[in-house]
């Protein structure tokens, strides 16, 4: 039930003209959305497959970046095993899955580094291989992408 | 106006050649670069979006072209175009458009220039939507028609559009979802092709033209269009609407077909038709 409200209510984003007589059933969809946005991050992280399938994707991003001439060049000094954790630990959290991110904050890892929104954008590209390669589904490889784009302005040129 | 003609290719052929070369395939997210419309500039079909058009980020540039065909009852389009993307952040553009009506054997070609800057955002990743304002100024070669339906003006008229766009990740069942919204203040009949102006009226209305896709994946979107018209002539000139499927393959390529329902034009009721159109990123 929970989830088909989520799914409504996604329809007003994608709406562009609103009518005042619909306004009473938006406030309902609203209501179920604060509803979702305590289920659907659990429900997010156990989508994907729980810890199996959140690790196979940081392999596979590993993988993706030691192909990647351009992007391997910011993780040449990098300790791939201490990444590896970090990511695994930072993906089941943002998630909802159940772990704490014990690693360095966005700002401190990427500070330094000046990556630039082409890289940036080409390392999402990797990371949705990773997800590919990982078997994950379409719809799920795009909520994950919608909650790692909050973190976009924390790597970006610092 | 040549001076202004040529001021254009002049600004293109600098910009082009100042540009470090960093050259765009890997600046934006796939399916998100958006198409090119038909009076050249990048979009929907229709519908001018405030996204530019072609894969580049802020560091680099991107040039595309466009070639687009409308066949409807009584009327094709053929559009061809060029345009170049500097920075994300600033799009010119070329496009020829020849409109044949098919009975009389007659044509009317029209040159569109435009430009459109991006004053904000970032159509996938900005909280708000990505906002860009721009303009087409078009050149009527071919006048005689404009002038015997009744245009004020035959020569050349000039549209102004503001645009927001966003794309929501996962927004509909996980699948991305996007919506335009163009204002654009116009005073062209049939976009130009019948002049500028007319009887009923002849200053400037702002119109209203709006879009909605969903990325079935990351390389088939579907959509619907809609571009309000005025009607300066009283012909009954009708507003435009569209639906859509593209196929972007990968970032170089992208087609689209669309099935548009022009309504009235120049007198000829229900012009429904097929749009195809073929848009690459040349680099």
């Amino acid at each position: 039930m929970a989830r088909m409200a989520c799914t409504f209510h996604s329809v007003d984003n994608f709406g562009d003209k609103m009518k005042p007589q619909l306004l009473t059933l938006l406030a309902l969809i609203f209501m179920s959305l604060v509803a979702c946005s305590n289920t659907s991050n659990d429900s997010l992280y156990r989508q994907l497959g729980g810890q199996v399938k959140v690790e196979q994707v940081v392999d596979n991003f590993i993988r993706e970046i030691e192909f990647d001439v351009a992007i391997f060049a910011y993780f040449k000094d990098s300790d791939v095993e201490r990444f590896h954790e970090k990511l695994v630990e930072h993906l089941c959290q943002l998630t909802g899955g159940p772990c704490e991110y014990s690693g360095d904050t966005m700002e401190q890892v990427h500070g330094g580094m000046n990556i630039s929104e082409a890289d940036f954008n080409r390392g999402v590209d990797l990371f949705i291989n990773a997800m590919t390669k990982a078997d994950i589904p379409h719809p799920q490889q795009n909520k994950v992408l919608a909650i790692l784009a909050k973190t976009r302005k924390d790597i970006l040129y610092l | 106006m040549p001076n202004l003609r040529w001021f254009y290719y002049w600004l293109v052929l600098t910009l082009l050649s100042s540009a470090p070369l960093t050259f765009a395939q890997d600046g934006k997210l796939i399916g998100t670069a958006g198409l090119v419309q038909l009076e050249g500039s990048g979009g929907g079909g229709l519908v001018p979006w405030a996204t530019l058009s072609g894969y580049d980020s802020r560091d680099q540039m991107s040039v595309s072209a466009v070639v687009t065909n409308v066949d409807v009852d009584d009327y094709r389009l053929n559009v061809l175009g060029i345009s170049a993307s500097f920075y994300d952040r600033l799009e010119l553009s070329v496009a020829q458009q020849r409109f044949d009506l098919k009975d009389a054997g007659v044509s009317i070609k029209q040159n569109i220039y435009g430009a459109k800057y991006r004053l904000y955002g970032d159509v996938v990743y900005s909280h708000w939507p990505q906002i860009s304002f721009g303009l087409q100024h078009k050149q009527l070669t071919d006048q005689a028609i404009a002038s015997a339906v009744g245009a004020v003006k035959t020569a050349s008229g000039t549209d102004f559009y503001l645009a927001a766009t966003k794309v929501h990740l996962g927004a509909v069942g996980g699948y991305n979802a996007l919506w335009n919204v163009t204002a654009r203040a116009t005073k062209a009949n049939e976009m130009g092709l019948l002049g500028y102006g007319g009887l009923e009226n002849n200053s400037y209305q702002v119109m209203l033209e709006v879009s909605a896709g969903i990325l079935l994946s990351r390389y088939v979107a579907i959509g619907i269009e809609y571009r309000q018209k005025p009607d300066n002539l009283g012909l009954g000139e009708d507003d435009w609407r569209d639906i859509f499927v593209s196929y972007m393959p990968n970032k170089a390529f992208s087609v689209t077909l669309a099935w548009a329902n022009l309504g009235k034009i120049a007198g000829a009721d229900g012009q429904d038709g097929l749009y195809l159109s073929l848009s690459g990123q040349l680099w």
